[in-house]
Order: C-alpha cells, then structure tokens, then sequence
C-alpha cells in the first residue's frame, strides 16, 4: 500500500510528465488558457493514461516479449492506442452522453499524445520483469494514475498563473507565447523543489 | 516464415485488423442516431456563437430547435431574418420578423466633454475600475472606456476612441455580450434602422450631470415637449426614445442644447420636412 503510495506521489510530484519531463506540452500550453477547459482535458488525460496501460502493459508482456519484437512497441502502442480512444468515444457518445459532451473535443485531441505513448513506454521500462507480471501491472496503473493525475495538477496550476499573467502589463515583444514559455519554465523550476520528497517521506 | 519481418509484419497487421474490426463493430452496434434536420438547422445558422439566442453556441440553439417544435427560429439574432427564413424551410415553420439589431454605447463623455476623477493604474479592465468609487471618469454613469465591451466582442466590432467605446455599425451583429459585459449598463441594443438615439446614460438630475459632463442629458425635457409623435419621454432625468414611433423628423436635435441626441438614418430633406 506504502509502495504504491509512493509510486502516484512520485508520479504526481517528483516526476511530473508535464514539469519534469517536457512530455505533453503542446495540451499544456494549448489548452491551458481556461481553468474548465484544462480541467476537462486533463480528466480525459487521466481516464485514457489508465485505460492505455491497462491495455498496451500486456500486449507487451504477452505478445510482442514473447515474439521477441520489443523493437515495434512504438508502432504497436500508438496503434492500440489510437483504436482504444476512438472505442472509448464511441461508448461513452452512446451510454454517457453527458461525459461525451464534457470530454468531447478534448478526446480526439490526446489520440497521439505524447505524455500517453510516455506513460505506457516508461511503465514497460521500469516496472517490467523486477516481480512477477500481476504485482508489476498493478504498479504501472498506479503510476498511470499518478502521471494523469500530474498532468491535472500542472494544467490547474498553470491556467491560474496563465490567467494572472494575461492580466498584467507586460513588454510588448514578450506578449502571448513568449510570456506563457516563461511562465512555465518558472512553474516548472519549481517543482524542482520536489525533488527527493517521496524517499524521504515514503521510502 | 522464420523470416522475423514477416512475423512482425504479421504481429502488426493482426494487432491493426483486430482493432479495426472492433471499431467497426462498436460504430455499428452503438451508433447515436442524430436528428438528420440538426445539421441542416446547424448550416442555416451563421456560427458566431455569440449565444444572443439563450443556448450554448450555435450547435446548441440548432439542438433545441429541432427537439422543441414550440421554440422560435428567429432568435438568431446576427443571422436575422435570412437565418430564420431558411431554418423555418428546413423545419417546416412560420418565420416572424426579426429586425436586424445593432449595439449602441450610450455615452457621448469623450475626453473633451468629460474627464477623469482619478489617475488609474489598476487592472485593465471596466469591472475592476468600477470597484473603485464607481469608476474612474466624473460621470459614474458613462463609459469607463477600458474595453471590456471591445473583448467579448466576437466580430471586434466595438473599438475604444477618445476614452470613449464605439461600435462600428456596420460590423455589430447585435448578440448583446456587450451589453451584458458592460458595468454600468451603457451599452443596449437598438433597432439598426433607429433614426434617433439618446446617447447618455446618465441619472443625475441636471446640475450633477452638467458638473460632469459637457455632453450629457440634463433631462430638460425640451426634445419630449417639441417630439409631435411623443416617442420621446423623460425619466429619472434621461431622455428614452420610442423607437417604433420616432419618425426621424429631427426637431429634437434642433432643440437639444447638452448634444447629447445624435441622429442617425435621416437625411436633410427628412429634417427640413418634419
């Protein structure tokens, strides 16, 4: 329970897709303007995270590991992917309008997003072979979990500094995107902070 | 078939056929059946999304046309009656009139006839000014000019001048986010073949309105005695034109000593003749 703890607070805080890793960017600065609309992609982020996981971890263990083609995982995983999020729109159109409505546009949008084929491809590399497959599958859910749930922190995040920033007077040359690139760059710099928080709590 | 690219070739196209015929089947099975009239309605409408009508965008408003046969198809308000004529096709209903409306920024307190009771170095932003002691202009009533109006606009019809919002009317679609936007309630929506507009907003009785304002209503109710249709009437101080029974002769211009009706479809001949 501990472990697993550890790993979402890890996923959240220490090693956050967007802040850390730079993966997922083009939602974090697209879709960030409004605090509803950077809400609601980051719940699909956090829905299809978890969804990919449980379906391309083992796809990996079970066909491509035991045909020896590690190497099409890319392929294969965006592939999956793709199919699975346009499965997910169709039923939730059907059965859960009202979700549909609310992750509508923002389903397409994270098909081929980059943090999603991220998440899926660092669970394969870190979790993959140290224990057995059922205890290492539930790991990388959790750590799917944590990584959505990353995503939501750093776009919630942002789209309040977002909204502050486009409030102020700032140098013309610096308006729009440049003043967004370093606005991130900061809130970025300070989840450095984070840095060594789950080893020492947790570990 | 030892050949490994012939098994990864085969592992991909097995793993691509497999998640096609499951979309295929999911797309089948669960299909939504929508209105096929959502999309037609959804054409007659001009996509501004403005939300002049009362629904979520223009999807919205085509939405709740075809699932409510009660709802008007002139509610459209940049579309006017074009919109509403076609949508009335499509459905199979009477179209009513829609006149084509226009926004108007009822202030005439630009920076000569008017001026500023503080020196404002705050958020830009009308709603935020007016938080502090009603705003920064004399006339509490009157533009603040820092734009509010100008950013919702979705067709950026309305510009800031002389500290003074305009609206170019010829661009204004008339949705009304503007009026809505606006603090002090300058801006509201006027008939675009109206002859006359009252372009004040100000309460104060004379005395007060003159202190402020050059430019402003001073509610001497001269324009309402010399009106011969009586479309003009003074309340509260503030001059209201009857749209519907101005006529356009211009005697209230004639009279008006603040300048603050403006006159707006009616051609010289039109004076002289009223």
């Amino acid at each position: 329970m501990k472990e697993l703890l550890a790993i979402v607070m890890a996923a959240v805080l220490v090693n956050n897709y967007v802040l850390a890793q730079f993966l997922g960017i083009c939602p974090f600065l697209g879709v960030s303007k409004k605090l509803d609309q950077a809400a609601g992609m980051s719940v699909a982020v956090i829905f299809v995270m978890v969804l990919a996981t449980a379906v391309t971890y083992p796809i990996q263990n079970f066909v491509l590991n035991k045909l020896g083609l590690g190497y099409l995982q890319t392929i294969v995983f965006i592939l999956v992917i793709a199919a699975l999020v346009q499965l997910v729109e169709i039923v939730l159109k059907k059965y859960i309008p009202s979700l549909h409505a609310a992750l509508g546009v923002y389903l397409p949008l994270i098909t081929t997003n980059c943090a999603v084929l991220g998440v899926c491809i660092s669970n394969v590399d870190n979790y993959m072979g140290v224990t057995a497959f059922a205890g290492s599958f539930v790991q990388a859910l959790f750590n799917a979990l944590g990584s959505g749930l990353g995503f939501l922190l750093a776009m919630v995040l942002f789209s309040g500094v977002r909204s502050r920033v486009d409030k102020c007077k700032c140098p013309e040359c610096f308006k729009g995107m440049p003043i967004t690139l370093i606005s991130a760059a900061i809130v970025s710099v300070s989840f450095m902070g984070f840095a060594g928080l789950v080893e020492n709590l947790l570990g | 078939m030892d050949n490994p690219i012939v098994i990864a070739i085969l592992v991909v196209g097995v793993i691509g056929l497999l998640c096609a015929v499951m979309l295929t089947i999911a797309s089948k099975f669960m299909a939504v059946e929508v209105d096929e009239r959502i999309p037609q309605v959804r054409e007659c409408l001009p996509g501004a999304n403005c939300g002049a009508c009362g629904f979520a965008g223009c999807d919205g408003y085509a939405a709740a046309l075809v699932e409510d046969p009660e709802l008007s198809v002139s509610l459209c308000v940049p579309g006017g009656a074009t919109a509403a004529a076609s949508i009335g096709k499509v459905l199979g209903r009477e179209a009513g009139d829609v006149a084509k409306q226009v926004a108007e920024v009822r202030c005439s307190g630009t920076c000569e006839a008017t001026s500023v009771k503080m020196d404002y170095k705050g958020l830009e932003s009308c709603a935020a000014a007016k938080l502090l002691f009603g705003g920064t202009g004399k006339c509490v009533y009157g533009c603040i000019g820092l734009g509010d109006c100008a950013q919702v606009c979705p067709v950026s019809a309305i510009h800031i001048n002389g500290g003074l919002a305009r609206v170019d009317a010829s661009v204004c679609i008339g949705c009304g986010l503007c009026a809505k936007t606006c603090p002090n309630g300058v801006i509201a929506i006027r008939p675009a073949d109206a002859h006359m507009v009252v372009d004040c907003n100000s309460h104060q009785k004379g005395a007060g309105t003159r202190k402020s304002c050059s430019a402003g209503c001073i509610g001497c109710h001269l324009c309402e005695k010399n009106c011969h249709t009586g479309a003009i009437t003074v309340t509260d101080n503030l001059a209201s034109i009857d749209y519907a029974k101005c006529d356009g002769c211009g005697k209230c211009i004639e009279v008006c000593k603040a300048g603050c009706l403006v006159a707006l479809n009616i051609t010289k001949a039109e004076v002289i003749n009223g």
